[in-house]
């Protein structure tokens, strides 16, 4: 602990015997160089040398390395898991910014310019000058239906998705409908299919021609790919079997009372019965306060 | 006016290995082999020049090893030719061969419906019969389930497949049912070329018949151009029109069926008809 506190109380607030953000200026060019390359081809994976982080892989290895690459000191950083601020996964990868940067962190989803997100987008509507990080756990939307990264890779340059239209098709003959909860596959600048990370249904369509830059890094597959702001992305569906968002109809959130937001089940142990919250935290208090 | 040819083959070659300018000329029927004897690549065929009409059926026949199936397996796009060039009519004026992948997709999934001797290589053995059928469907830009499903009917039907077994896996199916769900799959988008290659192989005799009179069937109710390989002479002579004799890598002969089989020109040919039992 010695250790640390020396290093500690930079004027900027950064730990100090680190560099800026914790990676070289060397790692940070890179990412950020196969970020634009990632936004001139929306949708398409491109390669990068993932680093190894203070964090385990799956914890959000690739997400943290996007973030730490392109925060300024004029940031305001918010991390969300499964749509809240508070969760152990959110809290440390806050806290490893903030003493790498000393940036201001928050749970404000309008005050933020970067927001590093697991599993959810926020409820609330996001600006132009805001940039959306997600961890991705597997970049390749075919991986299920295609073993073989050769083989995924051609599919990809020549645009033959077939396999996963069957993949659907066979989902609806077997079980009446398309049966994806997360990771839905969507056609991004009616070009490359990608995996949207495991957002739910729900936040699908919120990436459609949204002003938002998405930046999408998965650490363990080394994979970076983006949507850029108001570019289109469809999810796959057919002309007769449409794609669906989950439905909460006739459920409201116990704390705000809200019905037009992604709810979570919780099931209580005791009794059996269902309640439901918000998933975004942050936007259920703002609901709770009269703010939203 | 004479319709044009759904499919031309112009000096196709394929051959396997380093390659000396040798070659084709130190190979063939008339050196009894295939192997070059100065540089030892195979030539697979080399010279292949025909073409098929629309609602014709042209027979491949030859020993195992004579190249047939190299024909059709380049034409299909499953492997690179060496040389050559082929021309379908339904496509324009290009050179198939010399598409990019991408548009090679497209001519197979529009164009071409192939059916291999083994129903586990044009088939998902795990994927319903269905949806075997909706995988080429989906290739050619089909996004109503309803409407696949009911040409996925239609053809099942016509291939004689029990509709309630519409949603099984043919890993279920006989040999026979197999074959026949194959072919029900390579009719999906109405080819203009249909590739069949030893579809009958392996079967027995009386699913044989079924297969065969499938064919004809096809052949009555379409007006696409079928290239039948088989090494059986029987086939031939029953479904062909015309006839080419493959050996070692080069057509020996080509004619009508009939012909070929009355009064054979070759050696080789002669020697074909005379050893069927």
């Amino acid at each position: 602990m010695t250790e640390l506190s020396a290093l500690a109380g930079t004027d900027s607030g950064a730990l100090k015997g680190y560099n800026f953000a914790f990676l070289d200026e060397f790692t940070k060019r890179e990412i950020r160089r196969k970020i634009l390359k990632a936004v001139a081809i929306p949708g398409y994976q491109v390669p990068f040398g993932s680093r190894e982080m203070p964090l385990a892989k799956g914890w959000g290895t690739g997400g943290i390395q996007i973030t730490l690459s392109i925060i300024g000191r004029s940031d305001v950083l918010k991390v969300i898991d499964q749509g809240s601020d508070e969760s152990v996964n959110a809290v440390n990868i806050r806290n490893l910014v903030s003493r790498m940067t000393g940036v201001e962190t928050t749970s404000d989803t309008g005050s933020a310019t970067i927001i590093q997100t697991r599993h959810r987008i926020p409820e609330e509507a996001l600006t132009e000058d805001q940039i959306m990080v997600f961890q991705v756990p597997f970049p390749e939307p075919l991986r299920t239906i295609e073993p073989s990264e050769q083989v995924t890779r051609r599919m990809h340059a020549e645009q033959d998705y077939s396999s996963m239209w069957l993949h659907l098709y066979e989902d609806i003959v077997k079980h009446g409908k398309i049966t994806i909860g997360a990771r839905y596959p969507c056609l991004v600048n009616g070009r490359h299919l990608m995996d949207p990370s495991p957002i739910p249904r729900w936040d699908v369509p919120r990436l459609h021609r949204s002003p938002v830059l998405h930046l999408f890094c998965a650490g363990r597959e080394k994979r970076i790919y983006a949507v850029p702001p108001h570019t289109p992305v469809e999810p796959l569906e057919f002309e007769d079997y449409k794609f669906e968002t989950e439905d909460f109809s006739g459920k409201v959130c116990e704390r705000c009372g809200s019905s037009d937001t992604f709810l979570d089940e919780i099931i209580d142990d005791a009794t059996g019965d269902s309640r439901y919250l918000c998933s975004d935290t942050s936007f259920c208090e703002k609901r709770q306060r009269g703010c939203a | 006016m004479t319709p044009a040819p759904a499919l031309e083959v112009d000096n196709l070659t394929k051959i396997y290995g380093s390659r000396c300018q040798d070659c084709i000329e130190n190979t063939g029927p008339d050196h009894g082999s295939n192997v070059c004897p100065v540089c030892g690549s195979v030539v697979a065929c080399a010279d292949i020049t025909f073409d098929v009409m629309p609602g014709e059926i042209l027979g491949i026949v030859g020993e195992s090893g004579s190249g047939k199936s190299t024909i059709v397996r380049c034409l299909h796009f499953d492997m690179e030719p060496t040389g050559g060039a082929a021309y379908l009519h339904c496509s324009g004026d290009e050179n198939i061969f010399l598409l990019n992948s991408q548009r090679k997709r497209a001519v197979r999934n529009q164009h071409l419906g192939m059916v291999y001797q083994n129903p586990r290589m044009g088939l998902r053995l795990d994927v319903s019969s269905g949806g075997n059928i909706a995988e080429k469907l989906l290739a050619a830009g089909w996004r109503n389930v309803g409407n696949i499903r009911d040409r996925g009917r239609e053809l099942l039907k016509r291939t004689e497949i029990p509709l309630e077994r519409m949603d099984e896996a043919p890993r279920n199916f006989s040999g026979g049912m197999q074959q026949r769900v194959q072919i029900a799959k390579a009719l999906a988008n109405d080819p203009d070329v249909l590739l069949l290659d030893e579809l009958t192989t392996g079967l027995d005799v009386s699913v044989q018949a079924r297969i065969l009179d499938l064919i004809k069937e096809i052949r009555r109710s379409t007006d696409a151009a079928m290239i039948l390989i088989t090494h059986d002479l029987g086939v031939i002579k029953l479904l062909s029109e015309r006839t080419i004799v493959l050996k070692d890598g080069r057509i020996v002969e080509m004619g009508l069926t009939d012909q070929i089989l009355e009064d054979p020109q070759h050696e080789y040919t002669q020697l074909l008809v005379n050893s069927v039992l």
